[in-house]
């Protein structure tokens, strides 16, 4: 297949008059994961929303699947969402379902498949993420893991060509954490899928990364395989994967000029 | 007083009038949104669920008639009791049905109804989505392939519009009998004659009048409550803040509207 699974094209955003992205280009091919790497406020949220349409970009384009998110009709839309699968940072599970209603959700909405095979395929996913048995409770009754787990067996309901995943091991303790990453890992080799992770977890990303991208300030600082994002010698990059904090270079003017509210 | 002071003023009487008409914007593209995915949700893989019109439908209407029932019951003894009491100053008090029906079927079983249903499910629709919204839950069912419009806003627009007027013309009932109550006992007539000159008094307009309101009254609270709920932002605190809001508002707009109607159909 020459065309990438999620193409994005000079993608440059603002939230109000700031400008978040500054164009991105970015290209998944079939089967790959890709880790979106960056600190806090380096546009990672903003680009997962834009690949996922649910933000309008100031100029730039992404396609998915083939489909142009700016471009595509309502159907076509729909078409490709039945083809991809979203696990969320905060689960997202629909509060008011119990979760295997949660797994059915988009069956339901999108096949004619009969009850019983819904409840089937629901178990199945359940089985798949480790939550077997707990398709009865509500989400509100799920601990933090678990709710990222039911997100994932939502997300991989209608077997998905594509799943993203919004920081999957975000808030919760190491061996949690660990476990999810082996569990991406086991999605991608039993169903092929194209998994594109959102994450600050440096361990996480260089565990279950084809490539990794890393983000800063709304650009693209690396882009590669692990080692050659690790081989990266620009210094924001040997920053974040070092753990230190950017150099406070001080512009002493500048500051005064800022504390007395003049800039 | 000073110039900054009125020129501040301008400026936030023009926000506030800014933000006011941006609110009924987005109130006429839901309702023409919700009219559309009815029409056509079929056509687009979105219908709108049955099921889900049935959901909201019992809890808008069935799991509001016991307290619907005990305040329009009130109200029905107090109109009678009032009633009663200003007509005795010119020694009509016999023609007391006749305002009592009037003033029950045109005026208070809708605004009573209304003023409940916004209170009981204007408010919890707004919190609903509220919350739905800080969790992302909305995002959710958007990257679903499901229109959050067509599944959230459709179903609980039409139960509203369903239940608001079949709960108006249940508050008629009770509390035309509950004013029958004292009426018959207090000027002691029996309770068949009052009734008949309840009927000879109603015409079908009046009915009418009661039940279009109602329906108004129904797309406000839904209006107001998704408006309110979509518009939340700051977790928790938020969603409480724009249910207080929201019921705030879909009372004031019930009973503005309320006023307007009259004044526009009644002269």
């Amino acid at each position: 297949m020459s065309n990438p699974t999620v193409e994005v094209r000079q993608l440059v955003t603002h939230y109000g008059d700031r400008m978040i992205l500054k164009g991105i280009d970015l290209s998944v091919e079939d089967g790959e994961i890709m880790v979106i790497m960056g600190g806090s406020g380096s546009g990672k949220s903003t680009l997962f929303n834009h690949l996922l349409g649910l933000l309008h970009p100031t100029s730039g384009t992404v396609r998915l699947l083939g489909y142009d998110m700016n471009t595509a009709t309502p159907l076509g839309l729909l078409d490709m969402r039945q083809k991809i699968g979203v696990a969320f940072q905060s689960g997202a599970l629909l509060s008011s379902l119990t979760v295997a209603e949660n797994i059915m959700l988009p069956l339901r909405e999108h096949t004619d498949l009969d009850r019983r095979t819904m409840e089937i395929i629901a178990r199945l996913k359940l089985e798949v993420v480790n939550l077997a048995g707990f398709g009865d409770l509500m989400p509100a009754e799920l601990s933090g893991g678990m709710i990222k787990r039911a997100a994932l067996a939502r997300a991989i309901a209608m077997d998905p060509r594509v799943l993203f995943c919004d920081e999957p091991s975000a808030g919760l303790d190491p061996a949690v954490s660990s476990a999810i990453d082996e569990l991406i890992l086991k999605l991608r080799e039993a169903m092929g899928m194209t998994i594109i992770v959102v994450t600050h977890d440096l361990d996480s990303a260089f565990r279950i990364a084809d490539r990794i991208c890393v983000l800063d300030g709304g650009e693209i600082i690396a882009l590669g395989s692990k080692e050659e994002v690790r081989a990266s010698e620009n210094p924001r990059v040997q920053n974040l994967l070092n753990r230190r904090s950017p150099d406070a270079t001080l512009d002493r003017d500048a500051f005064l000029r800022r504390l007395v509210g003049e800039a | 007083m000073n110039r900054d002071a009125v020129i501040g003023f301008c400026e936030r009487l023009g926000r506030a009038t800014v933000h006011w008409l941006d609110e009924i914007g987005f109130s006429a593209h839901l309702l023409g949104e919700c009219l559309y995915w009815l029409v056509a949700g079929r056509r687009r893989r979105q219908p709108v669920r049955l099921w889900a019109i049935f959901q909201q439908a019992r809890e808008i209407g069935v799991d509001a008639l016991p307290i619907l029932t005990v305040l329009t019951f009130t109200i029905g003894v107090m109109l009678a009791i009032q009633g009663i009491y200003s007509l005795r100053a010119f020694g009509a008090e016999s023609r007391v049905a006749t305002g009592i029906a009037l003033s029950v079927v045109r005026e208070f079983s809708s605004l009573i109804t209304g003023i409940l249903v916004a209170g009981r499910s204007g408010s919890a629709l707004a919190a609903r989505l509220g919350t739905m919204k800080i969790n992302q839950e909305i995002d959710a069912l958007t990257v679903m392939g499901i229109e959050p419009v067509r599944y959230l806003v459709a179903p609980p627009l039409v139960a509203m519009t369903l239940m608001v007027p079949l709960l108006t013309m249940w508050s008629h009932l009770v509390a035309l009998s509950a004013a029958g109550l004292y009426v018959s006992h207090d000027l002691e007539i029996t309770f068949g004659a009052y009734i008949s000159q309840v009927i000879e008094a109603l015409r079908l307009t009046d009915l009418f009048h009661g039940l279009a309101k109602s329906v108004i009254f129904a797309i406000l609270i839904t209006l107001v409550g998704v408006v309110n709920g979509a518009s939340v932002t700051g977790g928790a605190e938020g969603v409480g803040r724009m249910t207080t809001r929201s019921v705030v508002h879909a009372i004031s707009a019930i009973v503005i509207t309320d006023m307007i109607f009259a004044f526009a159909v009644t002269r």
